[in-house]
């Protein structure tokens, strides 16, 4: 566990002290800002059903950072080691190849929950200005951030799969936006073919984010997304752990 | 400390180390000598457990680098030929690090790193960014982080390649002292290195074993007797050479004038080692003599010998 948690400090280290990361974090926090301006502006235009939340998580300007975000984040962690050739260091201390992919996992899945949690000051801010609630009630809060954490949990397993797979940053994050991208437009079918019918509509609902995010942010809890995220997320790290050690042996 | 047994590494259809067999005992310093694509590196890839060897096995400590690789991995420290480094730390970040994986229990963690540093005199760069320092600090950095976690075996891929002269030696010498200590496993191209700090070596080329003695019996195991320089004043040198040529153990004779001295150089027999004959003759003749030495044979012709008559 020592080893472990040595490993993941270091992760953690590596993914901020680095210049990319503050790039990102700037951009990601311009977009998201712009994100809740035009919420509220939207709101005060047509006041309507929907909370700021739901107006929050619901957006183009949400998603479209959303997805880039991942292939940044995750490009790193096993390509950069396999370019300067550190896995060789890395891996011939008495570590198990276990707990180094579980470190990378989760150094890349804390950066990505750091990037959210200036978002939580926005509502606080709003309901300090407005005096108004920026939620619907409590649940909504707890689904809409339960969602984000759900659906990073995945999209950063898939982002370190693809990292395992090469020694190029650039092409890991072509791989992993192109894994994203086509998972997200999946739960779209629906959308581009309407006359699909109602199977079509039910069997792209299990991975539409869109979707998920949708019923989550009203406060409305399913278990299906629950359950396809956690096992699809087990089952991507169950297979970087074991592209990780082929490629080392084949090396 | 170390025992391969028909160790065998194969890249697709190229048999990069093809059934080796070697032990090392406790305390030696071993020279992995060949020339490059030889299998050196592959071969200490696989004893620091980082690749899974093809067919046979390699014992470290008593442990199977393959079946107990995490245990066998806690007694080896493994400097890699280029010295791989994490840029974006500072030294003694990273040394303090490499510690907590390989396992230094944290109230040793401070004293280790601190030993290392001092060993591998990297006070004056101790709070530098690893990215920012020269090749031969680099080199330094890795060998403290090979021993960070005193391990009993320590295995260097080429640990003074590319370094300046100067830097050489200090990396020598930083290794000779380590002798006490630990047992020593590298890998060179150099050959006088491996004259200077090992008691044995192992010669591969082309994934097998040529050689493997001591520096000085592979040297006599060439059984050339080598090139004598006689320097003296002769009135005759014709006259004086068909003399020199008559002594036991002379096989030919040349020479060279230089003013009123000449210079012969001698071929001695294989294993004959005609200098006293030749002393005793150059009295005899009453020749007054200004030099008589021997050219030593060197690892290199023992090498050129073993790794050449391979190729033809």
């Amino acid at each position: 566990m020592r080893r472990f948690l040595t490993l993941l400090g270091r992760e953690l280290g590596s993914a901020f002290h680095q210049p990319l990361a503050y790039v990102v974090l700037f951009f990601f926090l311009l977009i998201t800002g712009f994100n809740f301006h035009a919420g509220v502006s939207l709101l005060n235009r047509a006041a309507g059903s929907t909370t700021i939340v739901e107006a929050f998580f619901n957006t183009v300007y949400f998603w479209f950072p959303f997805v880039l975000v991942f292939p940044l984040i995750t490009m790193r962690v096993f390509a950069e080691e396999a370019k300067l050739g550190t896995l060789e260091t890395l891996m011939t201390a008495p570590v198990r190849d276990g707990q180094v992919v579980f470190s990378k996992y989760f150094g890349a899945l804390f950066f990505y929950l750091a990037l959210w949690v200036p978002s939580l000051l926005y509502f606080a801010i709003f309901q300090w200005v407005t005096d108004m609630s920026a939620a619907g009630a409590v649940g909504s809060y707890l689904g809409a951030y339960s969602m984000l954490v759900l659906i990073g949990l995945f999209y950063t397993a898939l982002g370190c799969l693809a990292s395992a797979l090469t020694d190029n940053q650039i092409v890991a994050a072509v791989i992993a936006f192109a894994a994203i991208l086509s998972l997200f437009f999946l739960g779209l079918l629906s959308l581009f073919l309407p006359g699909a019918g109602p199977l079509v509509r039910e069997v792209t609902y299990y991975f539409s984010p869109i979707q998920h995010m949708m019923d989550f942010s009203r406060g409305i809890f399913d278990t299906r997304p629950v359950v396809f995220y956690i096992s699809s997320t087990l089952l991507v790290l169950f297979a970087t752990f074991h592209v990780f050690k082929y490629r080392r042996w084949k090396s | 400390m170390i025992k391969v047994e028909q160790l065998t590494k194969c890249y697709g259809p190229l048999k990069a180390v093809d059934s080796i067999d070697f032990q090392v005992s406790k305390g030696e310093i071993v020279g992995f000598l060949g020339p490059n694509g030889a299998g050196k590196s592959t071969t200490m890839k696989m004893l620091a457990g980082f690749l899974p060897p093809t067919s046979g096995r390699a014992e470290v400590a008593g442990r199977d680098v393959f079946r107990e690789s995490l245990q066998a991995r806690e007694h080896v420290g493994y400097l890699p030929e280029n010295v791989p480094l994490y840029p974006d730390m500072r030294v003694n970040e990273y040394l303090r690090y490499r510690a907590a994986i390989k396992g230094v229990p944290g109230r040793r963690l401070k004293e280790r790193v601190t030993d290392v540093i001092d060993l591998c005199g990297l006070q004056d760069v101790e709070k530098k960014i690893i990215g920012r320092l020269s090749k031969g600090y680099r080199q330094r950095v890795g060998l403290a982080d090979a021993m960070v976690h005193e391990p009993d075996l320590l295995i260097l891929d080429e640990p003074t390649i590319g370094l300046d002269p100067n830097q050489i030696r200090q990396v020598r010498d930083l290794i000779r002292n380590l002798k006490r200590h630990h047992t020593i496993l590298l890998s060179t191209h150099i050959l006088p290195e491996v004259e200077m700090l090992c008691s044995r070596v192992i010669i591969i080329n082309k994934g097998r074993i040529e050689a493997m003695d001591s520096p000085q019996n592979l040297r006599a195991r060439l059984g050339v007797g080598g090139e004598i320089f006689l320097d003296v004043r002769v009135t005759d040198p014709r006259t004086a050479a068909v003399g020199l040529r008559r002594i036991a153990g002379v096989d030919s004779v040349s020479m060279r004038a230089d003013g009123s001295w000449t210079i012969f150089t001698i071929q001695a027999g294989a294993g004959a080692d005609p200098r006293e004959a030749l002393y005793e003759y150059a009295v005899a003749e009453k020749w007054p003599l200004r030099e008589l030495s021997r050219s030593p044979v060197s690892l290199e012709q023992v090498f050129a010998e073993v790794t050449h008559s391979e190729e033809i």
